[in-house]
């Protein structure tokens, strides 16, 4: 079977990898980098859970074309920690509760940083906004949006 | 048989590699042709590509509003001279979907998705399409009325007469899940006003039949005369004539007949 | 926000507690966030192959033939599995506790009872290759009637859905075809109410939709073992179904789990550890076998199906004094969890409410739908909807507060129970006054003195009279026996006689101990206080 040779930024770090026609961007982040922290939960765009950036824009891995991203920089969840310290969205999702199976968690947790990167004190609707395409079934949304909304600048809603 | 992809610099190369292969689907933002390889749609084969900046223009300085069919949602939502499209444009996915999904696409999403292509509906746009020599203009309902056999059709752009005021277009989406959720139905009309009375009216709805479609019997019923009252109960009382919705998971069949003149007559008569 | 109420029985409880009512965090807290949970899927192993099924696009049908030759010749196929490799091709999923009879091939060998059984399983070095495969699989289908509501099911000539149980209801103790209740005499108290309201009730099927698929990855492992890693909510469950359906010792397997991505009760099944795991032994490579989202929707497990008809007898003054109740568990075409789900209604009946005549009748039907399973609270939550709006419309009927309507109705401490148990640790005149008093719901100043704890037992404690039936249950075919029984047939007690007290026995208020072999249920619930 041809391959594609594909390079692009992971997490900051140049990676080269080849690609069969038709590979996912989240097949290619899981099988042939070893990332397993964007997950698979529909494969159709509906669930969320396989959120990363894309030259900070928010994608779904799961419909992106591995090869279309040739250049580009993609950012997962493993690559927001800074150092050993957790980034204050992960903090902010511990201390309130917003994971309990944790499956949604690498997709809400990207959908909330990229909002936050341009929108750094959002309010309580923006929150809602940024993570609507992310489907939790166990927490509710409400620990959620609070962890958002606690590591936004400030740590206040706007409501 | 492994997928194999294709990319070309010219909308006509790509074009050839479509009509000529039964098995290949031009990829946009991913949002269908992706889905259709990960649930196994092994009829898919050859994913074409194009990379011709003039898929992803906005044009609006003239009296037409041209749209590349490679523009996303968010793209439409970041631009302030396509404010009335927003709210089609918004109800869509989630901001991921919106970063990806094009309004190229939209033209081919099924029930319960095409929410933009409802609006472009009300709007009576022209599809462009890459011909064998050029490009070729479709009205959008003649190419909705043909979708089925328009796999192998590359798409341009779409592009409509500029509202002469932003009020005249309205568009509304009941969806079950807020603020994210496929269509029970959706509707969008375009009601331009000439003196008191509505000229040219033009009402669209989706998930009430196979593609979106055009509420002839309602637009009958408003054309001619001024939006009040009696307008609205005509033209909501006839907003289920010719309509042949489905059962789906998101609601029945019964359910949209039902429905569907309540919400018109809420969208005509501007209730949130 | 958690709010702990103790003043309510605050004498019953030692409150130097040093965890309750404290936030803790979780063990898990960390990987979550950090994404490094390790879920089954998150195991890139060597050389691992995909397995993917061939399901019936029938819901009921005669498999004439099934072709895989094409298949086989298929790029990148290792293995096609068909039902005659897998070493015991029927289970059902209780067996593992004695309770029902095998029902459940793990692919359909002559006939299929739901549109998605698995028919044939294709290992392949890919996904796509999986699916080319799958298209070119041959199947020659010789459709039947197919029958998908409850009481169709039941009626004569119904298509018969599953032979092990030809007349589409699971047989509980070798003989009966439903769950009984019989408590006081329904009809005569139905006969002298001052109301009588019948009502159907019924509930559609639920997907759990957990965002984390069913799956699995089994791999051989160096020491002969497989190591398999699993979505499974209930592992060692899983662990002896894999041993019981592959025909191996349950140490053969070294299973990883216990990080699930939601689960709900749909992942209690054991959907997919069986093939995977086959499909491991017979290529010597590991194998992955992922549900994709629409197989998950359509084809997982959901909570099944119920009918629910209630008939109350209530008086002028609220007293409900009659609650006769037919239910149907639509199990779909195989039994896994619903013959459970049945007993679970029956034991629930009728509802945190003392009622001095109760009649159930709980069936656990066979059709053609997709089986279902456990999910959160199952066998219960349909019936609670039925009977919670039943009180709302017995209210409605008498003139009262719905809420005052329920507190009244409450059972207390003492009183007997429709299962002849004395209920014990009742608080559901506490709930509901808390409840008024958060809702802001006025409550007339005597419903805010009852309690749970006072003017309970005494009459409220009889067991009411309760008239024998005559006809003799139907005896249902003998048990079929496997080696997972735990003691060979002839040794087995002859089902109880249904065994409500005689007619002659007056009613006994307040028995020292409960009667009729309830015991059995022995408490798992906590005691307050005794």
């Amino acid at each position: 079977m041809a391959k594609t040779p594909l390079q692009f930024r992971h997490n900051g770090r140049e990676v080269a990898i080849f690609v069969d026609g038709g590979t996912n961007l989240l097949v290619a982040l899981r099988e042939l980098i070893g990332d397993m922290t964007p997950k698979f939960g529909c494969g159709q765009g509906g669930c969320g859970t396989c959120s990363v950036l894309i030259d900070g824009e928010l994608h779904l891995s799961c419909l992106t074309l591995a090869e279309t991203v040739t250049g580009r920089s993609v950012e997962t969840l493993d690559g927001i920690k800074d150092g050993p310290n957790l980034h204050p969205l992960q903090r902010a999702f511990a201390d309130n509760f917003a994971a309990q199976c944790g499956y949604c968690t690498p997709g809400m947790l990207m959908a909330a940083k990229a909002l936050l990167d341009r929108n750094p004190s959002p309010s309580r609707d923006e929150v809602v906004e940024a993570i609507s395409g992310n489907i939790c079934r166990c927490t509710g949304y409400e620990p959620i949006i609070n962890a958002v909304l606690a590591a936004a600048s400030g740590g206040r809603a706007r409501a | 048989m492994p997928v194999t992809v294709k990319t070309f610099t010219s909308t006509n190369e790509a074009a050839a590699a479509l009509s000529s292969d039964r098995s290949a689907r031009y990829l946009g933002g991913g949002t269908l042709v992706m889905r259709a390889l990960n649930e196994g749609d092994i009829s898919i084969s050859t994913v074409v590509r194009a990379s011709d900046h003039a898929l992803t223009r906005i044009d609006t300085g003239g009296s037409r509003i041209t749209l590349g069919a490679g523009v996303t949602y968010a793209r439409i939502l970041a631009d302030r001279d396509l404010g009335f499209l927003h709210a089609p444009a918004r109800s869509i996915g989630g901001p991921a979907v919106r970063n990806m999904g094009t309004v190229g696409g939209n033209l081919f999403a099924p029930n319960p998705y095409g929410d933009f292509t409802v609006a472009m509906l009300a709007l009576d746009a022209v599809v462009s399409v890459q011909g064998g020599l050029g490009s070729r203009e479709v009205p959008i309902e003649e190419f909705l009325q043909s979708r089925d056999r328009q796999a192998g059709t590359l798409v341009l752009a779409i592009s409509f007469a500029k509202p002469g005021n932003a009020e005249a277009f309205r568009y509304r989406k009941i969806a079950r899940i807020k603020p994210k959720g496929g269509a029970v139905i959706t509707l969008a009309a375009y009601l331009p006003v000439n003196g008191s009375r509505i000229v040219g009216a033009r009402v669209a709805l989706g998930s009430m039949a196979p593609t979106p479609i055009r509420a002839r019997a309602a637009e009958r019923a408003l054309e001619g005369r001024s939006l009040d009252a009696s307008t609205i109960d005509a033209a909501a009382a006839a907003a289920v004539e010719g309509t042949s919705p489905s059962d789906s998971a998101i609601a029945s069949a019964w359910y949209r007949r039902e429905i569907v003149s309540v919400h018109l007559k809420r969208l005509l008569s501007g209730q949130e | 926000m958690l709010e702990l109420r103790k003043d309510l029985f605050a004498d019953e409880r030692d409150d130097n507690l040093k965890e309750i009512g404290k936030g803790t965090q979780r063990q898990d807290m960390l990987g979550h966030v950090t994404g490094t949970s390790p879920y089954f899927d998150d195991h890139k192993l060597q050389g691992m192959l995909h397995l993917k099924v061939v399901r019936s696009e029938h819901s009921h049908a005669r498999l004439r033939r099934v072709d895989t030759s094409e298949a086989e010749r298929s790029q990148g196929v290792r293995r096609i599995i068909r039902g005659s490799d897998v070493p015991h091709n029927l289970n059902t999923l209780l067996s593992l506790i004695n309770f029902g009879k095998d029902d459940e091939p793990s692919l359909a060998v002559d006939k299929v009872r739901y549109k998605g059984e698995p028919i044939v399983a294709i290992v392949a070095d890919s996904p796509r290759e999986a699916f080319e495969a799958i298209a070119k699989v041959k199947i020659d289908y010789e459709p039947l009637p197919a029958v998908f509501d409850v009481e169709d099911a039941l009626k004569p000539g119904a298509p018969v859905v599953n032979e092990v149980y030809p007349k589409n209801t699971f047989t509980y103790h070798e003989t009966y075809d439903r769950q009984q209740l019989r408590f006081g005499d329904v009809d005569r108290a139905l006969a002298s109410a001052d109301h009588v309201l019948e009502q159907r009730y019924q509930m559609s099927p639920i997907e759990h939709a957990p965002t984390e698929t069913n799956g699995s990855i089994a791999a051989p492992d160096t020491n002969g073992r497989y190591i398999v890693y699993t979505s499974t909510q209930a592992l060692f469950f899983s662990v002896d179904t894999c041993a019981k359906i592959l025909d191996v010792p349950s140490n053969t397997f070294h299973f990883i789990g216990g990080t699930v991505g939601g689960g709900f009760g749909g992942k209690v099944d054991t959907l997919t550890e069986p093939l995977c795991i086959l499909g491991a032994m017979l290529t010597g490579r590991p194998v992955r076998y992922v549900f994709g989202r629409e197989e998950e929707m359509q084809y997982g497990p959901p909570r099944g199906a119920e009918r629910i008809y209630i008939k109350d007898g209530v008086m002028r003054d609220g007293r409900v004094v009659a609650r006769k109740v037919r239910a149907y568990f639509d199990s779909g075409a195989y039994t896994r969890l619903s013959s459970y789900a049945a007993v679970k209604c029956a034991a629930h009946l009728p509802g945190p409410y003392t009622i001095p005549n109760v009649y159930g009748d709980i069936y656990c039907v066979f059709t053609n739908r997709t089986p279902a399973t456990a999910m959160r609270g199952f066998g219960v939550t349909a019936m609670d909807f039925a009977i919670e709006c039943q009180m709302d419309k017995l209210a409605h009927l008498v003139g009262m507060d719905p809420m005052e309507f329920r507190i009244l109705n409450s059972y207390r401490d003492g009183d007997m129970k429709a299962h002849r148990r004395e209920a014990k640790n009742t608080a559901l005149i506490e709930c509901v006054q808390v409840a008024a008093e958060k809702a802001k719901w006025p409550l007339r100043d005597e419903f805010k003195r009852m309690s749970s704890r006072k003017d309970g037992g005494g009459i409220r404690a009889a067991v009411t009279l309760t008239p024998r039936e005559t006809h003799a249950p139907p005896a249902a075919a003998l048990q079929q026996r496997t080696t997972y029984d735990r003691a060979p047939a002839a040794t087995r007690e002859p089902p109880p006689p249904p065994s409500p007290p005689p007619p002659s026995s007056p009613p006994t208020p307040r028995p020292n101990a409960p009667a009729h072999g309830a015991a059995r249920f022995s408490s798992v619930f906590g005691t307050r206080r005794r």
